[in-house]
């Protein structure tokens, strides 16, 4: 199970702009460098990459949840 | 005057400018907050604070039923929306209205007005104001185009009459180029617009932005002074001037003169800034747009001129004439002022919200530093980046600039990346102390790693 932190505090999103999916769903492959969510952080959105491969697990914070740095954002398995 | 109770409907250093501002005039303060805000210094140092929602500003400082409502549950009598959140909604404006309280801006109806484009470029014309010359309405022939783009003068810019923003914008440099382009901007207009309408301008080349402050009580409008504003990253003014040093005398009185012209036309009541395009090759200035609220960089208005603006706009909302003639306003020296962000110009402007360390702030004659920092403060990812400004007043711009360099040096803001060093290479580098910029310059300035040969001695 390898976890995705967040780099750094803000709001946490599911979904690149409103009515979109989810840049991941239970089961999804992730490969590196896969965009798994953004945190808006200062009016800035930044965009959070896995940084291991794996399948998506789940989100661990709600979309549009505040977050702080090294918060678990989402796990993924194997 | 009638105002004895304002609630602030803003947060970070502009809070703390209104409430020391209406602390000095005897007012009691209530600052609004967010959850996410509980800690901030405008929160300590009001009267009073009521929390107004969740951190998120779209549920709390641009929530206009929330707002609105602790207002009045407060016995507030007037409310102060600083700038940005609500400060330019006609519909937050019209909800105090019906719920009784003031509003320390100008009506409903002057902000809808001046807040539309086309709306404003009318009023400006109708008061005698120039206006980017262009066509009066839509185009929807070739020839027309090519009549019309002689008349505003070479190079033109070419956009669709129907949609908004940049799209499809196209720049004919002759009438060859313009017969050209013009065809494609109508397919495109009808292809994205479903109205092949074209609109042209004159394109005005490296342009400054130059800005008059303005403030009026509904009979009369005083100004004072204009602003130079074109050091511009992302459109946002990271440095702005009192005055413009590019302009001659005769050029900066029409200017003024203009902007007042157009605040007494709408009876504006509060203050307001005029932004206009001036073109120093022509020496000729345009009005692009109206905004009716105080703006960050009023501090350098108030540096030249011994007048306290926010002060100002209170009293003649609170139903007062102004306090100043014309002839009482008077320039004096230059001023500067430079936008402390919480981000990391060397690293692509990245956000930094961490926690203030150790303060150092530079103290002298003419150097002022309007922020809500104290240390220990940790600083909310939530809202925009902007910690603070540095101002300084100067005996002219040569003086400004080397006060500047000194008070940036002299600023130590621990445990954040902030944008000192920008401000600190810039106010070393040529063409900004020989005053040879416009509104596109800053932007390739940084793309060509100036900062960095600044930040590292020249060794890059």
């Amino acid at each position: 199970m390898a976890e995705i932190q967040s780099p750094l505090p803000g709001t946490f999103y599911h979904q690149a702009s409103p009515g979109e999916p989810p840049f991941k769903a239970k089961g999804d492959a992730v490969a590196v460098g896969d965009t798994i969510g953004l945190i808006e952080v200062m009016k800035t959105f930044i965009e959070i990459k896995a940084e291991a491969a794996g399948t998506f697990a789940d989100y661990k914070i709600e979309d549009a949840a505040p977050v702080s740095a090294g918060q678990v954002l989402a796990e993924l398995d194997g | 005057m009638d105002i004895q109770r304002l609630f602030i409907a803003n947060r970070g250093e502009i809070a703390v400018r209104i409430i020391r501002a209406a602390q000095a005039m005897g007012i009691t303060t209530i600052q609004a907050y967010s959850e996410g805000d509980s800690e901030m210094l405008a929160v300590r140092l009001a009267d009073e604070a009521v929390c107004i929602g969740p951190a998120s500003a779209k549920d709390s400082y641009l929530n206009i039923d929330k707002v609105v409502a602790a207002a009045r549950e407060s016995g507030a009598d007037a409310v102060h929306p600083g700038y940005g959140f609500l400060s330019e909604s006609p519909t937050f404006a019209r909800a105090l209205e019906a719920a009784g309280v003031r509003y320390i801006g100008p009506s409903a109806n002057t902000i809808e007005r001046m807040g539309d484009k086309v709306a404003a470029r009318q009023a400006a014309e109708a008061a005698g104001v120039p206006v980017v010359p262009g066509s009066d309405g839509r185009v929807d022939s070739v020839d027309d185009a090519a009549m019309i783009a002689a008349k505003v003068g070479y190079p033109v810019m070419i956009k669709a009459a129907a949609g908004g923003g940049g799209r499809g914008i196209r720049i004919a440099a002759d009438e060859a180029e313009l017969r050209k382009l013009a065809p494609q901007a109508q397919q495109e207009a009808a292809a994205a617009f479903g109205d092949g309408g074209l609109y042209l301008e004159h394109a005005v080349q490296s342009p400054r932005h130059i800005e008059v402050q303005i403030v009026g009580d509904g009979k009369s409008a005083v100004h004072f002074f204009e602003r130079e504003c074109s050091l511009q990253r992302r459109r946002q003014k990271v440095w702005e001037e009192a005055g413009a040093e590019c302009l001659d005398e005769p050029t900066r009185d029409a200017l003024c003169a203009s902007a007042v012209a157009l605040a007494e036309a709408v009876d504006y009541v509060g203050a307001g800034t005029l932004e206009y395009l001036y073109d120093p090759e022509k020496n000729a200035f345009y009005f692009i747009e109206m905004n009716t609220r105080i703006q960050v960089e009023h501090p350098v208005s108030e540096m030249i001129t011994g007048v306290d603006l926010v002060q100002e706009m209170i009293r003649v909302c609170g139903g007062e004439p102004l306090s100043v003639t014309q002839e009482q306003i008077r320039r004096n020296g230059h001023a500067i002022e430079v936008r402390i962000n919480a981000e990391d110009p060397l690293m692509q402007f990245m956000p930094f919200p961490g926690k203030v360390g150790a303060l150092r702030i530079p103290e002298g004659d003419g150097t002022r530093f309007d922020h809500f920092l104290y240390e220990g403060y940790q600083i909310p990812p939530f809202y925009d980046s902007l910690l603070g400004k540095l101002i300084v007043h100067g005996k002219d711009r040569a003086d400004a600039i080397g006060k500047l360099s000194k008070a940036l040096k002299g600023l130590d803001i621990g445990g954040l990346k902030t944008t000192v060093p920008l401000h600190i290479a810039l106010a070393e580098d040529k063409d900004v102390q020989a005053d040879a910029f416009h509104t596109q310059w800053l932007e390739p300035w940084l793309e060509a790693g100036n900062l960095t040969a600044a930040a590292t001695g020249g060794a890059s």
